[in-house]
């Protein structure tokens, strides 16, 4: 891209507001009442991360990659990309984290929780209830309407958060390259909202930031010693 | 908002402008449209009488599958043809606008009198071809009136290929295009070098870097103009929406803003097009009315930019 210093946030925003928000409500009425079985998951999410332990964690492991393999298909390839080339690779990057969760946290069972946490699996805990109850508030609050809510385990924006969550309240140390999709998605989100001027441009962005400074701030188990359960 | 058909009113004026100013050569044609006035520009390459008012889709017309919203752009579509409106502009690069333009063009069987102007953007240039045969499938009409290639984007292989699609009797003109400034030296050379029927440039009462050299160039070398971004994306009108309309705004037939910074751009005698987007009915219908009436002369195109400037 030649005179690349030239080009603004808003030259590469393709679509208008009202387009996009749109896409959320129709998304909804398509799949309604799959809402209903998404925060049915994400409950359990919160009830296995009590549990602790490496069969929670699976489980855990295993409802984050579907929600991430099915947004990668129905919404960014079969919905988003009609009205942006670009989904086609935020749909692929959605999967690679599908597979990634898969592999990780299924397969090689890395991923355990402890019940009682240190401050940054408080956060995690809370991050995981504000995507889980909060942020599908967001745009109703902020006047788009209840039919374009952002619903975790359907849109990708919570459901980021929501993993983002649970990867700060799993026990440190692994599993770490988990974080890299779910970050980069919060800049893309924060930017393509930010050239929407949308108010809630900064939750992402912040999100995403709390996420990375409690997870560069944790201390790994020390060396040799026993794994905490 | 103008009434949609300003007719008898609309064509004393113009006739009176047109004596007062001796008919110069440098004032558009007329040509009847739906019982109204509608100024057109010739492109100079062929003479063909083209209104000076068309329909751009960036953003617009991309709201991909949503049958309501493309039966909303249909009607806006519907609105400019009925005010006579012709060229319609769009890219691959669009998102989904290239399939709700055939999708309109389709539900109002206008595809006849469509102007229909794309353009090529992609690279390498060889798969230049497959993308114009995609974009013409999309529109569904036989062929492209013209074919741009888009910010320049591997312009050295796209040109050649338009240029034989001319040839061939499969493309009627080939274009350039580039937006808000850039590449500007880039696009002069080209339009030195090659015998292009059109360039498409942003202009508009704030953006006026073009009237230097890029106009003046397309009068000499008689090349046809398209104005993008007329509006800045709407950030214009919504700055200027918020003060009244001058009443000086009746020396040129203005009614409201969007017709006067229209004007202002169209009574530029280099330009033959300004594409402005929307996705309202009654935005179509106010921009149209920019093709009626008399166009501001310099002194008033002047008052504009200082007033624009002083706001």
């Amino acid at each position: 891209m030649s005179e690349w210093w030239t080009y603004t946030l808003s030259d590469f925003l393709l679509f208008s507001p009202k387009t996009y928000y749109r896409l959320f409500e129709l998304y909804n009425r398509d799949l309604w009442p799959g809402q209903v079985l998404a925060l049915a998951l994400g409950v359990a999410l919160l009830v296995l991360l009590q549990r602790g332990g490496p069969a929670p964690g699976r489980i855990i492991a295993a409802i984050l990659a579907t929600c991430w393999a099915w947004i990668a298909w129905a919404f960014h390839v079969e919905r988003y990309a009609g009205i942006n080339w670009a989904a086609t690779y935020f749909a692929a990057a959605f999967a690679v984290e599908a597979l990634l969760l898969l592999w990780t946290g299924v397969i090689r069972g890395r991923l355990t929780f402890v019940p009682s946490a240190d401050a940054a699996g408080r956060a995690g805990r809370a991050l995981l209830l504000f995507a889980l109850f909060a942020q599908p508030l967001l745009g109703p609050l902020l006047g788009r309407g209840w039919r374009q809510a952002e619903i975790f385990g359907l849109a990708p924006d919570p459901t980021v958060v929501a993993t983002l969550g649970i990867l700060l309240a799993a026990v440190p140390g692994r599993g770490r390259h988990l974080l890299v999709v779910p970050l980069l998605w919060c800049v893309v989100s924060g930017a393509s909202l930010w050239a929407m001027a949308a108010p809630d441009a900064l939750v992402m962005p912040a999100a995403g930031l709390l996420v990375l400074l409690l997870a560069a701030g944790r201390v790994r188990p020390q060396s040799g010693a026993p794994p905490v359960r | 908002m103008p009434p949609p058909h300003r007719t008898s009113a609309s064509r004393r004026q113009l006739l009176r402008s047109l004596l007062a100013a001796g008919a110069s050569a440098l004032l558009p044609a007329v040509t009847a449209a739906q019982g109204s006035a509608l100024r057109t520009r010739p492109i100079p390459s062929t003479g063909e009488a083209l209104p000076v008012v068309g329909l751009g889709s960036w953003i617009t017309f991309n709201v991909g599958n949503d049958r309501v919203a493309r039966d909303a752009c249909a009607e806006v579509m519907r609105n400019f043809f009925e005010a006579g409106g012709r060229l319609i502009d769009s890219s691959p690069m669009y998102g989904s606008a290239q399939e709700v333009i055939g999708y309109g063009l389709g539900k109002l069987g206008r595809a006849a009198r469509v102007f229909a102007a794309d353009k090529v953007w992609i690279a390498p240039g060889s798969r230049g071809p497959a993308q114009i045969e995609r974009s013409r499938e999309l529109w569904n009409i036989p062929r492209f009136d013209l074919l741009q290639v888009h910010n320049l984007l591997a312009w050295q292989e796209h040109l050649p290929a338009l240029f034989a699609l001319k040839a061939a009797g499969r493309l009627r003109y080939v274009g350039i295009t580039t937006s808000e400034g850039r590449r500007h030296g880039d696009v002069e050379e080209i339009m030195r070098r090659h015998p292009l029927d059109f360039v498409q440039v942003s202009y508009n009462v704030q953006d006026r870097e073009v009237e230097e050299r890029i106009l003046p160039l397309a009068r000499d070398r008689g090349i046809a103009v398209i104005v993008n971004r007329p509006f800045r994306e709407g950030a214009l009108i919504a700055r200027v929406a918020r003060h009244p309309l001058p009443s000086w705004a009746a020396e040129c037939d203005a009614a409201n803003w969007a017709q006067l910074l229209l004007k202002f751009i169209v009574a530029h005698p280099a330009v033959t097009c300004a594409i402005p987007a929307t996705t309202r009915v009654a935005h179509v219908r106010e921009n149209m009315g920019a093709a009626l009436g008399r166009l501001p002369d310099e002194p008033l195109r002047r008052r504009l930019v200082a007033h624009v400037e002083q706001l």
